[in-house]
């Protein structure tokens, strides 16, 4: 995968984040990865992201033992000596392992040090639920890290974005969490552009629209955009927001659209209590209470374990129907 | 374990480091006595000799990662005492500028990299500074320390592995004060010695009196040694024991007061300065001297703490990223 090849017009995620790991070993030497199962012979990465890293790179890219307090600890000190360490665990209720070197080291030692250090670290790391994973493989936790001063949270939903982003999380000089969706991984899109980097903490406007402000990231803009375009056809027009960065939240972008529409629904594959929903509601109910058409509304996932079984998956699971009947709640 | 005998410059060199850590600890105990300091501290007094002798190999390049009791370690490796007392005293003149106190001690440009307030942190840390230098091609080494009581704890033991099998430039330095905060060592620790330990990660495991000097520095040097020619990882277990308890403040009715008693009745301090006497190593007067310079940087870091701005409230804002948040 050498920067020669000619893109190709649609790719998916996967090889937009291996583009981009590529891109950003090459471009600096400070640049190493590690995680389990990341290097070439033990397979590239249990969906082949870091492919040919290892192979190219030699010892900057190491698979570790399965040891993520160990390695996520390695990270951190690697990376108050200037390295760019791209950390991969491998599923996100993993972190759980790892948290005391994430959010007592990763996110607070600039602080700490009074600015004598900072960490400038990505944490990679995939989820969702819809493929039988169960209790411990699913969840979406990043309303965890974003209650975290001192580390930012990205999410992605498209190639395009995948690779913008994470070549900007690398470049960042503060700790970036990296959360990647199993279903959005296969998902065909445009090509990015080797090379062009997107800034993090700035949305995107999916789709302009004047009734309702539809509010998603990750996976939940693979299910918006649909339910956006069939309300189209009836004349309700919805504004659909990326967030791409969940922490700093886009409050710019968040409030500019709320102010034309008045009506805000937020969608995301996280269970709802405590999460960002509530978090982008209040916001938005203390900057502009007076000018909201109806209560900002939450569609997310049940408030439980994620389950096994294929029906209990779904109940779990919002529907578009619940996204649907949401945007008709704040226009009734 | 070979053992080396430093030469005079160097025992005298470790006595000045003990000698400003006693001092130091001393002086900072008086002024919260006194009332004029106010912090959750660590005392590391009857420690001192273990950062004392390790550090005399060490150069400014050299990394060292810490724990909350470790300002001994931090003023060893060169944090300046004045830079230390005002961080102490949550100045904005401190090291950290006052937010990060006396368990997040940081001075990088003497390699003081990290102190961590969690038990067992500073060891996956050191692995990833060992890292750095190891694919940097640099000669640098990195000290972690850590307690008797963080050895029973997970990130020991995923470092230890990571270490060994990637050939880590780390020393792990197992400061054995022989209680767990208030557990001592045999209620909480399944082997008779801490570096016995290393026998499952294929290291070399030194058990050290960390009261004594040349043992010290012997231990030390064959860790560093071994470290900086690329051979790997090695735990050091040094013995050693707290005067001051886990906090002050802690009265220590956990400890029985016989081995209390022996423990002081062995201070390494003390004993340490009657032996460069009796060797000849040097003489009163030098070792007076070096009493009296110290006594007066110290004079001088607490009048810098005192009489230095607290900080301004808008710091709160700074730091928590490059950016300054709103």
């Amino acid at each position: 995968m050498s920067t020669e090849t000619k893109a190709p017009a649609n790719i998916n995620l996967i090889q937009a984040l291996n583009w981009a790991l590529h891109d950003a070993m090459e471009a600096d030497e400070n640049v190493i990865v590690f995680g389990e199962e990341v290097a070439d012979p033990e397979g590239g990465g249990v969906v082949k992201i870091s492919s040919g890293l290892s192979t190219k790179y030699g010892s900057r890219v190491r698979s570790t033992p399965i040891s993520e307090m160990g390695f996520m600890g390695a990270a951190v000190g690697a990376a108050v000596v200037g390295m760019k360490p791209v950390v991969e665990i491998m599923l996100m209720n993993f972190v759980a392992v790892c948290m005391d070197q994430i959010t007592n080291h990763a996110a607070k030692l600039r602080f700490m040090s009074g600015g004598q250090t900072h960490v400038p670290m990505v944490i990679r790391t995939m989820t969702g639920s819809g493929i039988q994973n169960g209790g411990q493989h699913s969840d979406f936790l990043e309303a965890w890290f974003c209650h975290t001063p001192g580390i930012k949270v990205v999410m992605p939903s498209n190639p395009v974005d995948g690779y913008g982003l994470l070549r900007s999380a690398i470049d960042d000089p503060d700790p970036v969490l990296f959360v990647e969706h199993l279903k959005s991984y296969f998902a065909p899109g445009i090509a990015p552009e080797r090379g062009s980097k997107i800034p993090l903490g700035k949305a995107r406007i999916h789709k302009a629209g004047t009734d309702v402000t539809v509010i998603g990231y990750s996976r939940s803009m693979l299910d918006i955009p649909p339910v956006a375009a069939k309300l189209q056809a009836e004349g309700i027009s919805c504004e659909v927001i990326d967030l791409r960065t969940v922490s700093p939240l886009d409050m710019e972008t968040i409030l500019t659209s709320v102010k034309k529409t008045g009506r805000v629904v937020v969608v995301h594959e996280a269970v709802k209590s405590f999460g960002v929903g509530a978090e982008i509601s209040a916001r938005i109910h203390e900057a502009l209470f007076k000018e909201l058409k109806a209560p900002v509304q939450r569609v997310a996932s049940n408030d439980s374990p994620v389950p096994y079984a294929p029906p209990l998956e779904a109940a779990f699971l919002y529907s578009h129907a619940d996204i649907e009947a949401a945007i008709r709640r704040t226009l009734a | 374990m070979n053992t080396y005998q430093p030469d005079s410059e160097t025992l005298v060199d470790i006595y000045r480091k003990m000698t400003l850590i006693k001092q130091s600890d001393d002086r900072v105990i008086g002024a919260m006595k006194a009332g004029r300091m106010r912090m959750p501290y660590y005392s590391a007094r009857g420690q001192e000799c273990i950062p004392a002798a390790i550090s005399v190999l060490l150069t400014d390049e050299d990394y060292l990662v810490t724990i909350y009791r470790g300002v001994h370690d931090m003023l060893a490796k060169g944090l300046p005492a004045k830079l230390l007392w005002a961080e102490l005293a949550g100045k904005a003149t401190g090291s950290c500028k006052g937010k990060g106190g006396p368990m997040h001690l940081t001075y990088p440009s003497k390699g003081c990299m990290v102190t961590t307030g969690i038990v067992g942190s500073s060891m996956p840390i050191a692995c990833g500074l060992g890292l750095a230098s190891q694919l940097r091609g640099e000669k640098r080494v990195t000290i972690a320390n850590f307690g008797d009581g963080a050895s029973n704890i997970g990130a020991f033991h995923e470092s230890l592995n990571l270490a060994a099998v990637w050939k880590l430039p780390v020393i792990f330095v197992c400061q054995n004060n022989q209680y767990a905060e208030h557990t001592s060592y045999s209620k909480g620790t399944s082997v008779a010695k801490i570096s016995d330990r290393a026998v499952s990660y294929c290291i070399p495991g030194l058990h050290v009196d960390g009261n004594d000097p040349i043992a010290m520095y012997s231990a030390a040097k064959t860790a560093i040694e071994r470290a900086r020619s690329g051979e790997g990882p090695t735990l050091i277990e040094a013995m050693t024991f707290r005067f001051n308890g886990h906090l002050i403040g802690d009265m220590g009715e956990y400890i029985p007061k016989a081995e209390y008693a022996a423990a002081v009745a062995a201070d390494p301090y003390p004993k340490y300065r009657s032996w460069l006497l009796e060797t000849k190593q040097a003489s009163e007067a030098d070792l007076d001297a070096i009493d009296l310079a110290i006594r007066a940087e110290i004079d001088e870091a607490e009048a810098f703490a005192m009489s230095s701005p607290p900080p301004d409230a808008i710091e709160v804002k700074r730091d928590v990223y490059a950016y300054e948040i709103a």
